[in-house]
């Protein structure tokens, strides 16, 4: 009998949502990525992980438009895409957080992530201009979805709050909640633990797997601390000097030498 | 003690969601408009009225206007004297064009002309920000202003080269013109600046204020949440100089009566209203009229209140008297609160929240 194959949450495998083919970046003489190809399969967890320059980052930002790579192709829920821009990117469903915090530091928690929801309000710029009847109802059914995401990371506190006075953890939740509320189909998240300590760490584990469980948003996630990456993650692929070295479950890429002597280096 | 939300539950997102969420403010807004409409026209005299009030009025219109870009989006400008003319030519182009129309709505036009241009050299504003971008709207400022004295079509041919405001009647009351009575005036500029002040506040508490903040704080996050940074800059560009432009159509049809407008709309006119911008701070939309206050009201007031207190000086002193205490206060303003004079506010609303008990 031939069961279908199961992540590690115990779900089947699904279709491919994205997929990376022979991606090569160059920035003049420097070679950022070359060659690389994955795929990120539907609602599953999916990690990054590399040495410092190995090339994580700028695979998450060809991905979303800041860059274009020169050669290979990235195709999103079955469409090939050539000239990315980042507002398309967030059109077609793809959300991220950054690795130093980039969230608007002037406005509050509450603004901070009803900007998630730009897209999905419509009203033009005369209802905006009068903020009554349609555009009160707009912006009312959308704070509404926002509550629920503030609600969910347990951020009620600093509803109002200028995110700058914020302290780093908290920041860092609040990004995720402004990425949340896009309703992404896909969900970047560049080093979502980085600087945290224990304590916030755990919190925000329990977070990024509640958002794969609970609303079923595909996650790649870029990580460098191996015990989050090998608890969360139901695939890995890992990344050196811009090449792709090892690619499976995270039981094979702990067990691959490539992936060993990377992280540890090798004896000349 | 008497500033107090507490009591006041929100039980609504839209009574949370309001400008005023505090009942005290409400009261405080209504208070001040009944001053605005009411006791000012009936007791101010011409003087007051016309050097001081409507003065305020038009730079609290052309401030919040340049809030909109510079303090709401992030984008400095160096040309809002230059898109203040726009609106005050285009307005008397079309009173020579179209005599029939009323002329409070010409005035309201004449913001689309100058937001038309606004968006015109707004346009670098994608690729340039900070100081170059200040460096390319003064192109603006010079080239404007230059037009308004080359172009002859501009001003009607007149040999002066002078706008000659003519004598216009809305239901029969005269509003322009020399028949015009400071209070007519006064009752036009009020009634667009709250009415142009509520869309502004509008605007900047809902989708498009916090996709202008968003741009202004990170762009590369806002472009990520599907923000077209390109159309949002442009809109910025569009709504300040929308307003600009009606101010400096307010400025020249009802506070100046005409003249030589060229020289009006010169670069210190944009540094006078960035001043008042910074001072009364930026990204907030009672700040605007604190900052014109601050700038527009004060001298005058020095200016004629400093020798009627009987301080001994004559009049020429005085005006440079009061250019270096007003430099000293901007100085010390700056020092105390570098984020304006909303923030001073702000601050006091906080204390006075929590008095006679702050812990």
């Amino acid at each position: 009998m031939n069961a279908e194959p199961l992540t590690m949450t115990g779900a089947p495998v699904r279709e491919v949502l994205l997929s990376v083919e022979n991606v090569s970046l160059r920035f003049g003489g420097v070679k950022a990525i070359s060659d690389v190809s994955f795929d990120i399969r539907k609602g599953e967890v999916r990690a990054i992980i590399g040495p410092n320059g190995a090339g994580k980052t700028s695979m998450l930002n060809c991905i979303n438009g800041f860059y274009q790579p020169q050669e290979g192709q990235i195709t999103f829920k079955g469409q090939r895409r050539d000239k990315m821009r980042p507002h398309r990117a967030a059109a077609a469903g793809i959300a991220r957080t950054f690795q130093n915090v980039a969230l608007f530091k002037g406005m509050s928690t509450l603004d901070n992530i009803m900007t998630g929801r730009t897209l999905k309000m419509k009203r033009g710029f005369f209802w905006q201009a009068l903020r009554h009847g349609p555009a009160m109802n707009e912006e009312i059914e959308h704070r509404r979805v926002v509550e629920d995401i503030i609600d969910f990371l347990q951020i009620e506190h600093i509803r109002k709050l200028p995110v700058g006075k914020l302290p780093y953890g908290l920041q860092k939740r609040v990004e995720l909640g402004r990425a949340l509320a896009m309703e992404p189909e896909l969900l970047l998240l560049d080093e979502p633990m980085a600087g945290m300590n224990l304590e916030e760490k755990e919190d925000m584990c329990r977070f990024i797997l509640d958002v794969n469980q609970q609303f079923g948003t595909t996650i790649a996630l870029i990580e460098h601390d191996m015990g989050v990456v090998m608890d969360l993650s139901d695939r890995v692929v890992v990344l050196e000097y811009g090449r792709k070295i090892a690619d499976g479950t995270p039981a094979e890429v702990k067990a691959d030498q490539k992936v060993i002597d990377a992280y540890l280096g090798v004896a000349h | 003690m008497f500033y107090r939300e507490a009591g006041q539950f929100k039980s609504t997102y839209q009574a949370d969601m309001a400008v005023f969420p505090i009942r005290q403010d409400r009261i405080g807004l209504a208070i001040i408009l009944a001053i605005a409409f009411v006791v000012i026209p009936y007791f101010g005299d011409d003087f007051f009225i016309t050097s001081v009030m409507i003065p305020f009025l038009v730079f609290s219109l052309a401030a919040i206007g340049l809030n909109i870009l510079t303090g709401y989006t992030g984008l400095i400008s160096l040309g809002t004297a230059a898109f203040m003319g726009v609106g005050a030519y285009a307005c008397y182009k079309m009173t020579t064009l179209f005599p029939g129309v009323n002329i409070i709505v010409l005035i309201l036009a004449s913001g689309l002309f100058s937001a038309a241009i606004g968006v015109l050299f707004g346009l670098p504003s994608l690729r340039i920000k900070g100081f170059y971008l200040a460096v390319a709207t003064l192109a603006a400022q010079f080239f404007l202003q230059w037009s308004f004295v080359r172009v002859p079509w501009l001003y009607n041919y007149n040999a002066s080269g002078a706008i000659e405001v003519p004598q216009r009647l809305v239901f029969g009351v005269p509003v322009t013109g020399a028949l015009a009575t400071p209070e007519t005036r006064y009752f036009v500029c009020l009634g667009i600046v709250v009415v142009l002040t509520w869309f502004a506040s509008n605007l900047v508490h809902g989708k498009i204020g916090r996709s202008w903040m968003a741009v202004r704080d990170m762009d590369i996050a806002a472009e990520l949440m599907g923000i077209k940074l390109l159309n949002a800059k442009l809109l910025a560009f569009a709504v300040s100089s929308f307003y600009a432009g009606v101010a400096g159509a307010m400025m020249i049809f009802l506070w100046y009566g005409g003249g030589e407008a060229a020289d009006a709309f010169s670069i210190r006119l944009s540094f006078n209203i960035l001043f008042m911008v910074i001072i009364g701070g930026l990204g907030s939309l009672i700040g605007s009229f604190f900052g014109a206050a601050f700038l527009s009201i004060l001298p005058t007031a020095m200016k004629f209140g400093l020798p009627a207190l009987g301080v001994p000086m004559a009049g020429a002193t005085a005006e440079h008297v009061t250019f270096m205490l007003i430099g000293g206060l901007i100085i010390f303003f700056l020092i105390v609160e570098p984020h304006g004079l909303a923030r001073l506010w702000q601050i006091g609303k906080q204390k006075l929240r929590t008095w006679p008990f702050p812990y």
